[in-house]
């Protein structure tokens, strides 16, 4: 919540004016990038396996901590040893990396001899809470409770935080940034699932999980796939967020997740488009209830919207009511 | 075998016998098939009269003040009794909605929250009002349960994961407005409505409610440690006999029903909106009661007791014990908050016990081995791998390094001699380098605890005698891991790290925890 004031800081004494307004779009504009991201890989979870992949937020914390990593190997933000360009780019690189083989990783040990066992409805949930659970706590330990500074404002001088003007809006070229990565990587997704033949088994998969596996598909590969893509995808988003708000802290998965886990549901759990656009919406309303209404409870009308959503229409904005067959 | 009187013949049931679980009606059957030792104290253990069991247990708990007075950590032991019966209370309660009727209720620690903030506003200095134990109780418990209605009432037609949702959320909303409800302020109009102040403190915030009273009714005052302890034990007394009789009444078959299955269970007419609303409200009341009983212990309420950390503590506690099972759900606790939370702390008089919580690792890595490896041969040609491996490498280390094996089992050098024969025994076992908590480097304790973890995923996808094998190496990095990394985080993350890991693999080793049923898969 304060990491929302870190970047709106100088608004404490806001008034209602029209630049204002624009400068909250922008910045929900960014935040709403960082959680659509985030939820996408909810989303393609609970499409395919009906599972609330609670881990899913330790994993964007894992991925800003790789981000981190790489980024002090090279020589920090300050003074790195490479050009400001191939540091970010090897940044994103190896947090997505990173963060897919965690992804693949928790699927293969924690869900999938749940899923060989038939086990309950509950019990994967219960594990994903599990997971998410250890993989805190050992953050903790290896990397500190403290928070590690990314110190973005140091790169190249700090040019990332200028603000240039497109039209009515004053943007940093750290939220053009930000926005174009996620649009880039929106548009590779989608046309991922829509024109390549694993992303046509991951849609059928997402249809019947049961029938697809009798037509043939390797239905363990489409799954191994769909979190090695959510988990980088949450990855990116980690590398984002730690640029954003300039640091990482092994509790910031479980705050930044549940949100993002807010906009899946708002946006329809199970549908990509759906999962970007209830980030968007979530970015937003986050970023105008901090100027507008209350900063201290503007979780508390994150959530309260996503109640009220899940009670009037469960299915979110683009799902499909699923009639549940007998 | 021969002075056990057989098991009574079971009549061919001609019917189905309505009230009576199958599971129920079988058990002589099952009692039978166990022979030798274990059999024959499952066959004795059958035929006392379970009332008998529970007082006897009950009389048992109840001199636990008694005995720890004879002890010079009388408070320490008796409020730690006291915290594992405030987490009975907790699991017991978390188990109506989870064991019983199958419904997730990840906002289980908001009710909870209230119960103890409730108690907080309605008896203490902070608003004044210093009600009576009893009366506040029961306004926060009615309060909290209509609050558990409430939240399920527009909920009940989600199922499953979405009502997990509907109250993770809520659970966090509750924390929000606990750490910030210092500050409310009606769209900054306080004023202009005739308060005197512009922010209004109800919640304390982050410092939470201080000076809550002790519990008061009819002019008594529970004012001793060992006060509490009866207080809490006298509500898990009520508490699991009331669970126990609605568990066998119509309301508990039909939880179960619905959590097997709810198409079916409402096809049978079972009003299941009603059931949810139930389980939901009843969990509720339970979480509130020792919330109040917890506020009034610590004299205080503060946010960081009611969130997410502890909300896991408590799934671990009833899944542990086995969802559904009372007995486990208060064994769960208790083991959980005796030998994990508290065991494994360092510096409490429970730890000196267990000499920091080395008995709780090493005793519970071979509890798994006996129980999960058979025949005996198996199982001690491993031990015996694992001590030969250790003291190879600590042979090796010594030989070829000056100070690889020079360490110690303390974070103070002084106390180099503690732990006794244990102590001496690990020490020869694992290679400790010297001086490995003082320079306050952790990175190559660090990598050995990421080696661990793969050791541990690579197992799972063995079988056969290449798993014993490499079992062998594994346990020994687990005993180097604990001594030189884990041990020293032993107060915070360690424990939740070991809770974390128990709830995975609990679920995929054994769903049904300790004491609970197995789950029968109908296709």
């Amino acid at each position: 919540m304060h990491q929302v004031f870190q970047l709106l800081g100088y608004f404490q004494d806001y008034q209602l004016t029209w630049s204002f307004f624009l400068d909250q779009l922008v910045a929900g504009l960014t935040l709403g990038s960082v959680y659509g991201l985030i939820a996408i890989g909810y989303s393609m979870v609970y499409g395919i396996l009906k599972l609330l992949n609670f881990a899913h937020g330790e994993v964007f914390m894992i991925g800003s901590y790789i981000g981190y990593f790489v980024l002090t190997a090279f020589g920090g933000a300050a003074d790195p040893d490479l050009p400001y360009a191939l540091v970010i780019a090897l940044m994103f690189a190896a947090a997505m990396l990173g963060a897919g083989t965690l992804g693949v990783v928790i699927e293969r040990f924690a869900y999938r001899p749940l899923r060989e066992k038939r086990a309950s409805r509950i019990a994967p949930l219960i594990s994903a809470l599990g997971v998410s659970f250890c993989l805190q706590q050992l953050a903790v330990i290896f990397f500190g409770s403290a928070p590690k500074q990314y110190d973005s404002f140091a790169i190249d001088g700090g040019s990332l935080f200028t603000r240039v003007s497109i039209g009515p809006f004053e943007i940093q070229y750290m939220q053009i940034f930000v926005i174009v990565l996620t649009v880039i990587l929106m548009l590779g997704l989608t046309i991922f699932v829509a024109r390549t033949q694993v992303g046509r088994a991951m849609r059928a998969t997402s249809f019947d999980l049961e029938a697809a596996s009798m037509m043939g598909i390797n239905v363990d590969r489409v799954i191994v796939v769909t979190f090695l893509i959510g988990s980088a995808l949450a990855g990116a988003a980690g590398v984002m967020n730690g640029l954003i708000f300039q640091n990482v802290d092994p509790y910031v998965g479980f705050q930044v997740g549940l949100i993002a886990f807010a906009a899946a549901v708002i946006g329809g759990i199970g549908s990509i488009p759906g999962a970007m656009l209830g980030g968007l919406a979530i970015g937003l309303g986050r970023a105008l209830s901090v100027g507008f209404v209350s900063s201290a409870y503007q979780d508390v009308i994150v959530f309260a919207i996503l109640i009220g959503f899940l009670l009037l229409r469960p299915s979110g904005i683009f799902g499909v009511p699923a009639p549940s067959k007998v | 075998m021969s002075d056990v009187p057989p098991a009574e013949p079971q009549p061919e049931p001609s019917g189905p016998q309505i009230g009576v679980d199958e599971w129920v009606a079988r058990s002589a059957e099952r009692a039978e098939t166990h022979g030798g030792l274990v059999g024959r104290a499952r066959g004795v253990y059958e035929r006392v009269p379970k009332p008998a069991v529970f007082l006897f247990v009950v009389a048992l708990a109840a001199l636990i003040p008694v005995l720890a007075s004879q002890s010079d950590n009388d408070i320490y032991f008796v409020r730690v009794g006291t915290v594992a019966l405030v987490f009975a209370l907790l699991a017991l309660g978390l188990n109506v909605a989870v064991g019983f009727a199958g419904l997730l209720d990840l906002g289980y620690i908001a009710y909870y929250g209230v119960g103890a903030y409730g108690y907080a506003m309605l008896s203490s200095d902070k608003f004044g009002l210093h009600w009576q134990a009893w009366q506040s109780i029961v306004v926060v418990v009615v309060v909290s349960a209509l609050l558990g209605f409430a939240l399920a009432l527009p909920s009940r037609r989600l199922v499953g994961d979405y009502l997990a949702i509907v109250t993770l959320f809520f659970g966090q909303i509750f924390y929000v407005i606990v750490t910030q409800g210092y500050r409310v302020s009606f769209l900054g109009l306080n004023k202009d409505l005739g308060f005197d102040r512009a922010n209004w403190d109800l919640t304390g915030g982050p410092n939470g409610i201080a000076n809550v009273d002790r519990f008061t009714a009819f002019g008594f005052t529970a004012s001793s440690e060992r006060a509490y302890f009866y207080v809490t034990l006298t509500a898990v007394v009520v508490v699991f006999a009331g669970l126990s009789l609605v568990n066998r009444s119509r309301t508990g078959r039909a939880w179960r029903a619905l959590r097997d299955d709810h198409l079916a269970a409402q096809a049978m007419s079972v009003p299941i909106n009603w059931l949810k609303l139930m389980a939901v409200g009843v969990g509720a009341a339970v979480a509130a009661l020792a919330g109040t009983i917890n506020s009034a212990l610590l004299q205080g309420a503060f946010p960081d007791d009611y969130n997410t950390q502890v909300l896991i503590i408590i799934y671990a506690m009833v899944i542990l014990g086995g969802a559904g099972s009372l007995v486990g759900a208060v064994v769960g606790a208790v083991v959980v908050e005796v030998l994990m939370l508290e065991g494994l702390r360092p510096q409490t008089p429970i730890s000196d016990w267990t000499f920091n919580g080395r008995w709780v690792v090493y005793g519970g890595i071979l509890l798994v081995l006996v129980v999960a490896i058979r025949p005996w041969r198996r199982l001690a040609a491993i031990l015996g791998g694992v001590v030969a491996f250790g003291v190879v490498v600590h042979a090796i280390v010594a030989a070829t390094t000056t100070k690889g094996t020079d360490g110690l089992l303390n974070t103070a050098p002084e106390t180099f001699e503690e732990g006794g024969w244990l102590g001496w025994l690990i020490r020869h076992w694992l290679a400790l380098p010297a001086d490995t908590y003082a320079q306050g480097t952790k990175v190559p304790f660090n990598i050995a605890l990421a080696g661990l973890i793969a050791l541990v995923l690579c197992l799972t996808l063995l079988r056969g005698w290449k798993r014993d094998v490499l079992l062998v190496p594994t346990i020994w990095l687990a005993g180097f891991v604990w001594e030189t990394r884990l041990v020293l985080e032993a107060s915070g993350p360690t424990r939740l790290l070991l809770l974390g890991a128990l709830l995975i693999v609990l679920m995929t080793a054994r769903p049904q925890g300790l004491f609970g049923k197995p789950r029968v898969e109908i296709v």
